[in-house]
Formats: C-alpha cells, sequence, structure tokens
C-alpha cells in the first residue's frame, strides 16, 4: 500500500497528528513513486528525463532535480497531472488526465520528486 | 543549462511548430498550399540544423549524432542491408508462373523509380506506394501479395530503392482535388496528437529529432522516408516503412494502422513530398 506523506492541504490539526509518522511513511511512498516512475509501463519518466538513480535515461525533458526548492508540492501535481496546461505545445504526456496513472500514483511520484 | 534550453524549447516550439502545422500565412487560410509547406518544412529544418547540408538528412538518426555517424560510415563497409538488396534483385527478375515480371508493372522496368513514389493514380482514386503497387502487380498476374512489413516485400524495395540511390524524391501532386485532399490529409495525420501518451508524429519527428528517448535518436521528419526501407540491428532484420510506422504508434502505446491503411499511405505522401529534391538513400541500416 502507499502511504501518504502530509499534503500543503492537510489541515493542521491532521497534519500535527501525523508529524511523528510522517518521515517513514514519506520514505515508503517515495520509494514506490521511484518504481512507478521508473516502470516503463506506468510513468516510464526516464523517457526523457535524467533522474537520479535511472539507467538510459533519454533527453527530451530536463534533468529533474532540485525540484522541492523549484515547485510547491501542488504545482508538480499539475505537471505530471497535465503539463500542457502550462505549455499546450508539451512533449510530455498528461498522466493524470489521459489516465496513464492514478492520483494515487502521482501522489507517490510527486513524493518522490520532493526527494531530488 | 538544462533550464535554459527547456526555455527555449518552450518558445520556439511554440512558434515554429504552429507555423509548420498552419503552412499558409494568416488571411490564406484553408488554402492547401504543398509548394508553401515544403519550402517551410524544409526551411524549419535547415534553420535547426544550419551544421547540415540538405542531403544529410536522409540518413537519419545518423545525421543527428556525431558518434552514430562514425558507426554508420563503419557499418557501411560491411552493409547489414546487402542480403536483401541481392535477394530482392533475384526475386525481382524472376517469372511469375505467368511468364510475366516485375519490369512488366513498372515504367523503365522498374529501375530508378523509388523516387516516384508514392504517387497519386488517378484511376484508382488514392494514393499507391511502392509496396502496394508491387502486391497490385503481383495480384494482377496470379500471385498471392506478400506481407507489406518485412521478408519478401523488404528486399524487393531495398533492391529497387538501391537502383535509385542519389536520385533526387520527385512526388508529384496532380491537380486533382483528391490528390490534394490526401496530401492534406496525411499532413492533419501528422501533426494530430492521440493515443494515450498524447503525441502526435511531429512530437518526436519536428518537435525533438536528436534527442534521445532512452538509447534511441530521433530522426528527423525532412527526408525520413528516404531511407526506407531499413535494416535494424533492433529487429536483427529488415523492415519496410509499413513496419515503422506501426512500430512507432505501438511504441507511444497507441493503436496501429493496418499496413497500408488510407492514413499511412497518405502520411507517406505528405512526408515523401516535403523531402523533395533530397536524395534517395535506401536502404538504410539503423542501430
Ligand atoms: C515524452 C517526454 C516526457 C515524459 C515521458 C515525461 N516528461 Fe516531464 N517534461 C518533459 C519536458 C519536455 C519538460 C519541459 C517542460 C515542458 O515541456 O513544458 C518536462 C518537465 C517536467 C517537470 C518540470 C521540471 C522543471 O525543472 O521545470 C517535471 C517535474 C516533470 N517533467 C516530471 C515528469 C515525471 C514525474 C514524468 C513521469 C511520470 C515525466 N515528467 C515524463 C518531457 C517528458
Ligand atoms: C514517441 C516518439 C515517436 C513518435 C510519436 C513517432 N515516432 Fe517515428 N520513430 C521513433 C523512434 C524512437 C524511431 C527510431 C529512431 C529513428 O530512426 O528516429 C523512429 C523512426 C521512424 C522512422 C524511420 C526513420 C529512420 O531513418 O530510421 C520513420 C519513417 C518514422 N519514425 C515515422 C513516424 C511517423 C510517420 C509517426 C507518426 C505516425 C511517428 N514516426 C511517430 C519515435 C517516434
Amino acid at each position: 500500500m502507499i502511504a501518504p506523506c502530509f499534503r500543503n492541504s492537510a489541515p493542521v490539526l491532521a497534519l500535527l497528528a501525523s508529524l511523528a509518522a510522517a518521515a517513514p511513511a514519506c520514505a515508503q511512498s517515495a520509494a514506490e513513486g521511484q518504481k512507478l516512475a521508473f516502470d516503463r509501463g506506468k510513468g516510464n519518466c526516464l523517457v526523457c528525463h535524467v533522474i537520479k538513480g535511472g539507467e538510459n535515461p533519454g533527453t527530451l525533458g530536463p534533468e529533474l532535480s532540485g525540484l522541492k526548492s523549484k515547485y510547491k508540492r501542488d504545482e508538480l501535481v499539475e505537471i505530471v497531472f497535465d503539463e500542457t496546461k502550462r505549455n499546450p505545445l508539451t512533449v510530455m504526456p498528461p498522466f493524470g488526465r489521459n489516465r496513464i496513472l492514478t492520483e494515487k500514483e502521482i501522489n507517490a511520484i510527486v513524493d518522490f520528486l520532493q526527494t531530488l | 543549462m538544462m533550464k535554459q534550453r527547456s526555455l527555449i524549447r518552450f518558445g520556439f516550439s511554440a512558434l515554429a511548430l504552429a507555423a509548420l502545422a498552419l503552412a499558409s500565412p494568416a488571411g490564406a487560410a484553408d488554402k492547401i498550399d504543398p509548394v508553401a509547406d515544403a519550402k517551410a518544412f524544409k526551411k524549419f529544418f535547415y534553420d535547426k540544423f544550419p551544421k547540415l547540408k540538405p542531403e544529410d538528412f536522409v540518413n537519419g538518426p545518423y545525421s543527428m549524432d556525431e558518434g552514430l555517424h562514425k558507426q554508420w560510415v563503419e557499418k557501411e563497409q560491411f552493409p547489414p542491408y546487402e542480403f536483401a538488396v541481392e535477394e530482392g534483385k533475384e526475386m525481382f527478375a524472376k517469372p511469375f508462373k505467368n511468364g510475366k515480371t516485375y519490369a512488366d508493372c513498372f515504367p523503365n522496368q522498374g529501375i530508378g523509380i523509388r523516387q516516384n513514389y508514392p504517387l497519386f493514380d488517378d484511376k484508382q482514386g488514392k494514393v499507391i506506394t511502392l509496396e502496394l503497387a508491387l502486391n497490385q502487380c503481383r495480384e494482377a498476374n496470379g500471385e498471392a501479395p506478400y506481407s507489406y512489413v518485412r521478408g519478401e516485400m523488404a528486399s524487393l524495395t531495398a533492391y529497387m530503392a538501391f537502383t535509385s540511390r542519389g536520385k533526387p524524391m520527385d512526388i508529384k501532386i496532380p491537380d486533382d482535388p483528391r490528390a490534394l485532399a490526401a496530401y492534406e490529409q496525411g499532413k492533419e495525420y501528422f501533426y494530430t496528437r492521440r493515443g494515450q501518451l498524447n503525441f502526435s508524429c511531429a512530437t518526436c519527428h519536428v518537435q525533438s529529432p536528436g534527442e534521445r528517448v532512452r538509447t534511441e535518436v530521433l530522426a528527423p521528419a525532412l527526408g525520413i522516408m528516404n531511407a526506407m526501407p531499413i535494416y535494424r540491428s533492433e529487429w536483427n532484420s529488415m523492415g519496410t516503412t509499413s513496419r515503422r510506422l506501426v512500430t512507432c504508434n505501438s511504441q507511444t502505446r497507441g493503436v496501429p494502422l493496418t499496413p497500408q491503411d488510407d492514413e499511412y499511405r497518405n502520411v507517406e505522401y505528405y512526408l515523401s513530398y516535403v523531402a523533395n529534391g533530397l536524395p534517395i538513400s535506401g536502404p538504410g541500416a539503423r542501430p
């Protein structure tokens, strides 16, 4: 099962209550996210992006690194869900809109992206 | 540096791709203008790769990457398509059961004519590729058609391409509304995004030539038909244009069309027309 990390939108109380458990849960979700991101039948993000820990990356997109300082969590979800909203001509597939990945899978992938 | 690159790509592709797909300048909208299309198409690639000569583009991924180019020069010493050319030559000369040969079906006995295909046939009212013409020839002579993707068909077209090497692509669009419509449909197919991954042919071969998808280097759309058929090390065999198009569609998790489907023939017509003047380089060898 993918244990969710705390989200920006989580109510403060729930956030506080889950803080103790947050770190290991995040690590687990991020590990799951990495698997999904590298899986050729799922995200297959390596076709286009250099990602730490991944082999044979393509060059169609920028290297994925330092994302935590560059984007808020919600923004990363948006990019993976449907990058054509930011850039109508992007080559990046709209993973959420076209149901290539579920919301849960996207969340796990974003947890992983935030570790890069 | 990566960041800068993606910014450049962002601004650049938005303008350039729209200009190609819509081709005719505002005001002249709706008018199908293949001559203007071909000019804009070539300009796009010449501007994007200013170091390349026009005839370089017909070597697909090898024109895009120096390391690959070296491999190619070495490979051409013992070309892996040679057996197919030999086999195709023998097949081409061997009479059908009725005594006729392929030569009887084609202008100039089928020698040095690859650059004229696909052509628009006004009697059939559709685009005829070399593969389709070959099977029509077989069937007219009481022989069973060949598979469109590999084997005999790849060998026959390899031989025919070989006899046309260096001849400039010379596709005609006759003054016939059906021919113009086929051209336009091919163009539309080329730029339309489809499938779960939302790719068009142009996503890969116009927006991203020279980039790597995993380990493969994307060929530029200009001259992309000139090297067909190709021997691919990854296939361990020869493949026709149909085989390549089916592979491209499948790789993008799209549903491939049937080989020689209208849309495949029309997209080949479009891509070959805009490459007019560039030399035939087929058969090709690919990684
Ligand atoms: C077919 C190519 C392709 C695939 C597959 C792809 N991307 Fe992208 N991605 C791009 C391109 C190109 C950009 C640059 C921005 C743009 O085009 O809008 C980008 C941008 C991004 C960005 C913003 C990076 C930055 O520094 O601004 C993130 C985050 C991202 N992609 C994540 C992913 C994830 C996660 C996956 C897999 C689930 C993925 N991408 C799959 C092509 C791709
Ligand atoms: C997601 C990427 C992608 C899409 C979309 C795509 N292709 Fe390709 N195509 C490739 C790759 C990878 C190759 C093999 C490397 C190369 O030669 O470009 C290739 C090769 C080819 C070749 C052979 C080029 C050569 O010189 O070896 C042709 C022709 C071609 N594609 C046509 C098309 C057409 C037409 C479409 C649309 C129906 C299309 N492609 C869509 C990725 C794609």
